[in-house]
């Protein structure tokens, strides 16, 4: 917030920035206070790294009054499980990892090809962990600007035993009065960053000078082409006869499982160049990046009813 | 965006018939905020439904049973953002649940901009989006005269919708209205002036959302900061420390200044005002801050810091406007709960004093409560509430109604 001087009468500016990150902290306490056993996803991506500074400014100087909790695909980028690793001992909280390879373990979840995309399988090692823990609400740190369906969910979204999400039936929100109450067994996801859009994370990020992992920046990368989208080369994505390697300055707008999350290519190498670029950019966040969420129109309505976030 | 940007929410009001799908496309095209793969969608889709030419309506529509249904089913948000605001548009159906949805959505906006067919001029459902607004408090409101292509762009057929509908929204005393004649189809006044209008010497939709003055949108005078949560770290050199976390809902606070602990009228002075970012001096709504105090006194999650210069009321019973918005009635042998900013309280309705006809304003006898019926009701709750008056407060003065045996949030009440 900055103050201006005006005529004599002091004058304050509050931004956007401000407004979000006021309403975003506002949120996180409602359920820091009204939820019995609350857990905070954390990937460490750039959203849940938002969301970590918004439980600074809402929970310090106490600790947070809840753990983060990662479900690991185990196709997670490196860097992003060595960022997560820091962020959460720097900030000296608790880190619970979950994996599908626990719920593989236990035939929860049947793999048919290892190398697909693992994200349809997160919702089940998250029930799971739900379970484990008893935990009656989940914050992540999903965005109704990304997709068609989370900008119809509501802040505090509502789940059933099963951790299914029913579109018709989501509880009205009004003002900044949000309803946690939920039966036993029964859980809410909540989305303090709803309201936020992909810009708004960058100027976050370039404001707060927060540390992400670094593959969002520009860098030369080994890369296939397949259809209109680039593929980084990894331990799980190989060449297939044919294919050329090529390497490209890339750089990731999300960073999900290896396998089918798409860099762009990019030369942007700080956050304040990645703003002026995507304020110029005529592509969607998902629509850039995620193979999986094109499948169908539908694809991430579907996912979420079956308990994913 | 510069790092003065605000933010502005808005909601449009009418009908599928009036635009406002196409208001909506419109204002994200050309404000440059669709993306190449959101117009391939759509464009898609268009030519699926053997339309002609792109459909920008179908941007705002979300869910698969809606697409399928080819109607939309609830409160979707959309984004976008000019160098100067960034924009919420809270988009609400207009079909048979619409008064629950539109106070849904009204109650977060600053602005609602409401259509009207310039064919059709005022219209039944242009004073009850109107009467809505009014109710729900919105700050600012837009009359959009649509389709004036259809019209010939005629000046005499915008002024006479205009003089009717300011005399319909004096008898509710809404004084300040932007009337904006437009052609939402062809782009004229949306963000651009076009040459069909050149008689009208206002600003374009666009331009006004980015320039109506929000500062006083919340109350600056009356101090109200709900506790939220207590701050009690128990770490290295914060044994001592005790503080109140909540977000300043109206007016502001300094260090040093005295405050009253509502309800037990308990004083204190404040010490300092915490943050993340270092402590400050002083404090304004809306920010989110934790307060520490010079006296150790008793408080905790729903109290309320006011200034005793401008004090709420403090009470067990009051009469309220109220909108239904469960598909169950209202059961008088039920238990509801009231959360009111951060308190839960038990509560009886003891009096249902009328419902209001939407369209007619006409007063009735109430019996029952039904889905999207708006009434006047009084109720008592088990425990003091700091309470104001909605038209001063929108935060202090709004509560939601919760039946304690779904847990579904049942009702949105108005203190009056």
């Amino acid at each position: 917030m900055k103050l201006v001087e005006n005529n004599n009468m002091s004058s304050h500016i509050f931004t956007h920035l401000d407004a979000l990150e006021s309403e975003s902290i506002h949120i996180m306490r409602e359920v820091a206070a009204e939820c019995k056993n609350p857990a905070l996803l954390f990937s460490g991506g750039k959203d849940s790294i938002v969301m970590l500074r918004i439980a600074e400014k809402a929970f310090r100087p106490a600790k947070f009054p809840f753990p983060l909790v990662h479900i690991d695909t185990e196709h997670n980028f490196p860097e992003v499980i060595a960022c997560r690793d820091k962020l959460a001992a720097d900030l000296g909280e608790r880190l619970i990892v979950r994996s599908l390879e626990g719920s593989i373990k236990r035939g929860s979840i049947v793999i048919k090809d290892p190398d697909k995309p693992r994200n349809p399988y997160q919702s089940v090692t998250l029930l799971e962990t739900i379970a484990e823990f008893g935990f009656d609400a989940c914050m992540g740190g999903a965005r109704r600007d990304e997709e068609k369906a989370r900008a119809k969910e509501r802040i505090f979204s509502f789940r059933d035993e099963f951790g299914q999400w029913d579109p018709k039936n989501q509880r009205p929100e009004l003002w900044d009065i949000y309803n946690t109450r939920v039966h036993a067994g029964e859980n809410i996801r909540v989305f303090p960053i709803s309201n936020w859009t992909e810009m708004d994370i960058w100027e976050y990020i370039a404001r707060e000078k927060l540390y992400i992992p670094k593959i969002y920046y520009a860098h030369e990368r080994e890369v296939i082409r397949r259809g209109n989208a680039v593929i980084p080369v990894s331990h799980l994505v190989q060449p297939k006869p044919g294919e050329k390697v090529e390497v490209l300055s890339v750089r990731f707008r999300t960073v999900g499982d290896m396998t089918c999350t798409a860099p762009v290519e990019s030369t942007a190498r700080n956050a304040q160049e990645i703003i002026e670029e995507t304020s110029t950019t005529r592509i969607t966040e998902r629509g850039a990046t995620r193979m999986d969420d094109q499948t169908s129109e539908a694809s991430m309505e579907l996912r979420k009813k079956e308990g994913y976030f | 965006m510069s790092n003065t940007t605000q933010l502005l929410r808005f909601i449009t009001a009418g009908s599928v018939d009036d635009g406002k799908s196409t208001l909506i496309g419109r204002l994200l095209h050309d404000s440059k905020s669709i993306f190449e793969d959101q117009l391939s969608a759509i464009s898609k889709t268009s030519e699926k439904r053997g339309m002609a030419a792109v459909d920008l309506s179908l941007l705002t529509d979300g869910l698969q049973a809606e697409r399928e249904q080819g109607i939309t089913i609830d409160v979707a948000y959309r984004y976008f953002a000019t160098p100067k605001r960034k924009f919420i548009i809270g988009d609400t159906p207009g079909h048979e649940q619409y008064t629950r949805n539109m106070v849904t959505a009204a109650s977060t906006a600053n602005l609602v901009v409401i259509l009207v067919d310039a064919r059709k001029g005022v219209l039944t459902q242009t004073r009850r989006h109107t009467f809505l607004a009014s109710l729900v408090g919105v700050p600012h409101i837009v009359l959009a005269v649509n389709k004036m292509d259809m019209v010939g762009y005629s000046e005499d057929t915008f002024n006479a919708i205009v003089a009717e509908y300011r005399a319909f929204a004096a008898q509710l005393g809404i004084h300040e209205i932007t009337c904006i004649p437009m052609s939402a189809l062809n782009g004229d006044m949306v963000v651009d002036h076009g040459d069909n209008l050149s008689w009208y010497k206002g600003a374009p939709l666009l331009d006004f959302l980015e320039n109506v003055v929000i500062d006083y949108d919340v109350n600056t005078t009356d101090f109200r900061f709900p506790v939220q949560w207590v701050c009690r770290p128990q770490t290295q050199g914060y044994h001592d420390f005790r503080g109140f976390s909540g977000r300043i809902e109206s007016g502001e606070i300094a260090v040093g200044d005295e405050i009253t602990v509502l309800p037990s009228g308990r004083t204190s002075r404040v010490k300092q005002i915490v943050t993340f970012d270092g402590n400050l001096q002083r404090a304004y709504a809306p920010q989110s801050v934790t307060l520490t105090l010079e006296d150790e006194i008793d408080i905790s999650r729903g109290d309320m810091f006011v200034k005793a210069a401008a004090m709420p009321q403090v009470s067990k019973e009051f009469e309220a406007m109220l909108c239904w918005l469960s598909e169950s009635p209202l059961d008088r042998n039920r238990k509801y709960i009231i959360k009111h900013t951060t308190r839960m309280v038990k509560s009886l309705f003891s009096r249902l004093d009328y419902r209001v006809d939407v369209n007619t304003l006409a007063h009735h006898e109430a019996s029952a409560l039904n889905m999207n019926d708006i009434a006047r009701v009084a109720m008592k709750v088990q425990q003091p509430l700091a309470l104001d008056h909605y038209s001063k407060n929108r935060f202090t003065g709004s509560f939601i109604v919760i039946d304690e045996a779904t847990n579904n949030t049942v009702a949105a009440g108005m203190i009056a």
